[in-house]
């Protein structure tokens, strides 16, 4: 392991995480440790779950097999900013396809794929709980909850991310 | 106006702090329950309300919490099941965001009528700003002596904490979510044995949704009688419905159980009727998972009788002509919508959210996403109508999990009660969904 990711950078969180269950029972802290880690990474490299596996004295496939079954994290090389829109029905019935798309045209990439300044990736999102005020998408690392979204205020969003860079 | 019991204050501003929260009268559970009330008693209270998991199965709370064993000197755990991921569901997450406080008095009252020491809630990952939300109100309870060590100078203690998930629909199952929460693949456990025995850790465990536990509070305020009072039937209490699709006022409303569907599609104090002047189509009324309606089977049952807003009402007429209450995520769809393209899309859902654990699932969700997508797309035949049919048959019934069904009801009731718009699909493509057909929506997995 060369470079160190989590362990001392967020230590006191960590062990603060682990406090929260049995001692025999660390691995629980399997899942917030890998959103700390694609936190400060952007998306999960091998050796970043390596070091999380060392954190909580489990072997590393333990950690693989768990990070490639959790839709939210990424294995490869992801954009700075994750724009992940709901496909799922009720948001599709009141116009998320078409915003899919629009985005998909605005940005020249696909779902799925990122621009090449490296800033934008459209990845598909399956239902966020917010079927009332669809179509949503939502950004990481902070996952806030943009509602009710138009064209215009994709317009709006884009621009401001761009400009914050 | 209906009986509130959780969205009472929802409006008063500052509702989301401790401070107003408890001006409002939020924490006498708490008070009462660990000053004057043994453990059992509470149960009791429980049990006598009626009250049933608000989750989706509906399953009697007090039951499930007098499963509990008691027998082990294992330490006992709650875990609030906060992974609100099924389709056209999102009362938890508004309850949360709005009134953190209501959910964890709930679980601290809850834990202590269940001797847990250490309780989670198991919040679904892509809710990272609800988690916050929480945690901020955890801190403010610890702070006012409401969690931690003698609350409140009782001789009871608990620890509460926040989970996140990894964004897995699976892990609504609740014994997916003690896997997820153990740090393993949401795989859901064979039952028996039951979280009730053998749940996280391997001790005795109790699992309740997010609106079960809110509302423990107001039963052990007022008393199981007084909750059993509200409603019709074994269907008790109030029931938050999360409404959404093509309708006029989209959001979440607290209803009596046993108003009738009728009222509640149309009425001005909840989704006051069908948007754009349109005619009503169809309905899901409990979740992606239930059984479709058509609009005459919505509104009334097979025998002509008003269809309520209740447990037994909606699933009057058994699958033929019922649905079922579910989690309370109202779907709506007016006569614009295609019923195909929503069945591909939710069968779609449910083949990306199989967790790949049983063959019957992991292929015949697989399977109906494709045989719909080429219904759909204008490539289907008329032997696949009848053969989505075979294929959710055997799905059903043959999987650990309640996820076979959840993915095969949905396709079994549209071709039941819409058999004519796929045979149009077959026969002439352009019929209905052309503007569709020349762009895909992505669907990779």
């Amino acid at each position: 392991m060369n470079i160190e990711y989590i362990k001392e950078k967020r230590k006191g969180e960590i062990a603060d995480i682990i406090s929260r269950y049995p001692a025999d029972r660390k691995k629980s802290a399997l899942l917030p440790l890998l959103h700390i880690a694609q936190e400060e990474n952007g998306w999960l490299p091998v050796d970043a779950m390596d070091e999380v596996a060392d954190i909580l004295d489990i072997k590393p496939i333990e950690v693989y097999e768990v990070a490639s079954f959790y839709t939210m994290f990424h294995l490869k090389p992801i954009g700075k900013y994750v724009l992940e829109v709901c496909r799922t029905g009720p948001c599709c019935n009141v116009g998320a396809e078409e915003l899919i798309h629009y985005l998909e045209d605005k940005l020249g990439v696909a779902v799925g794929e990122t621009t090449a300044d490296g800033l934008f990736t459209i990845k598909p999102v399956e239902c966020l709980a917010a079927c009332g005020t669809g179509p949503v998408l939502q950004i990481g690392p902070e996952y806030h909850y943009h509602e009710n979204l138009t064209r215009e205020k994709l317009d709006q969003l884009i621009d401001e991310l761009r400009r914050a860079n | 106006m209906g009986k509130k019991i959780l969205l009472e204050h929802i409006n008063v501003p500052g509702i989301n702090t401790l401070e107003v929260y408890r001006k409002m009268g939020g924490y006498e559970s708490v008070r009462k329950a660990v000053n004057e009330m043994t453990p059992d008693a509470i149960v009791e209270e429980v049990k006598k309300s009626g009250l049933r998991g608000r989750g989706g199965a509906g399953f009697p709370t007090g039951m499930k919490w007098s499963f509990l064993d008691k027998s082990t000197d294992k330490p006992r755990y709650l875990v609030c099941n906060a992974d609100e991921s099924e389709p056209g569901t999102f009362k938890d997450r508004y309850l949360m965001q709005r009134i953190p406080h209501a959910l964890i008095e709930g679980m601290i009252t809850s834990s202590y009528a269940l001797g847990a020491r250490t309780s989670y809630i198991y919040v679904r990952g892509e809710m990272m700003p609800v988690i916050r939300i929480l945690e901020k109100a955890i801190k403010e309870a610890y702070a006012a002596g409401l969690l931690g060590k003698n609350i409140l100078g009782s001789s009871y203690s608990l620890d509460l904490y926040v989970q996140p998930g990894g964004g897995a629909y699976i892990c609504g199952e609740e014994t997916a979510l003690l896997e997820s929460l153990e740090g393993k693949r949401g795989n859901p456990r064979n039952k028996p044995p039951f979280p009730a025995v053998w749940g996280l850790y391997g001790c005795p465990t109790v699992v309740n949704n997010v609106e079960t536990i809110a509302d423990i509070p107001w039963i052990v305020n007022h008393g199981g009688d007084a909750y059993a009072a509200i409603g019709v039937g074994k269907s008790t209490g109030t029931k938050l419905i999360s409404a959404c699709g093509n309708i006029n006022k989209p959001g979440v409303y607290e209803i009596e159980l046993g108003i009738t569907v009728e009222d509640f599609i149309y009425s001005d104090e909840y989704c006051g009727g069908i948007a754009n002047g349109r005619e009503l189509k169809a309905v899901v009324a409990g979740g992606s998972s239930v059984p479709i309606l058509p609009k005459n089977l919505i509104l009334t049952t097979a025998n002509n009788e008003k269809r309520l807003m209740t447990y037994e009402s909606l699933s009057d007429g058994g699958f033929a002509t019922g649905t079922m209450l579910g989690s309370g995520g109202f779907i709506v769809f007016d006569e614009q919508q295609c019923i195909v393209r929503n069945l591909w899309n939710f069968s779609r859902f449910y083949h990306h959210e199989s967790c790949g654990q049983c063959s019957p699932c992991r292929e015949g969700t697989g399977w109906m996403e494709k045989v719909l997508h080429r219904i759909e797309y204008g490539h289907g035949k008329m032997e696949d109508i009848d053969l989505l049919v075979s294929i959710a048959k055997n799905i059903e019934g043959k999987t650990i999990c309640p996820l076979g069904e959840a993915a095969a009801w949905p396709v079994a009731s549209a071709i039941r009660h819409f058999r004519a718009e796929f045979e149009a699909h077959v026969q002439n493509p352009d019929s209905c969904c052309k503007k569709h057909l020349h762009r895909e929506l992505v669907h990779s997995h």
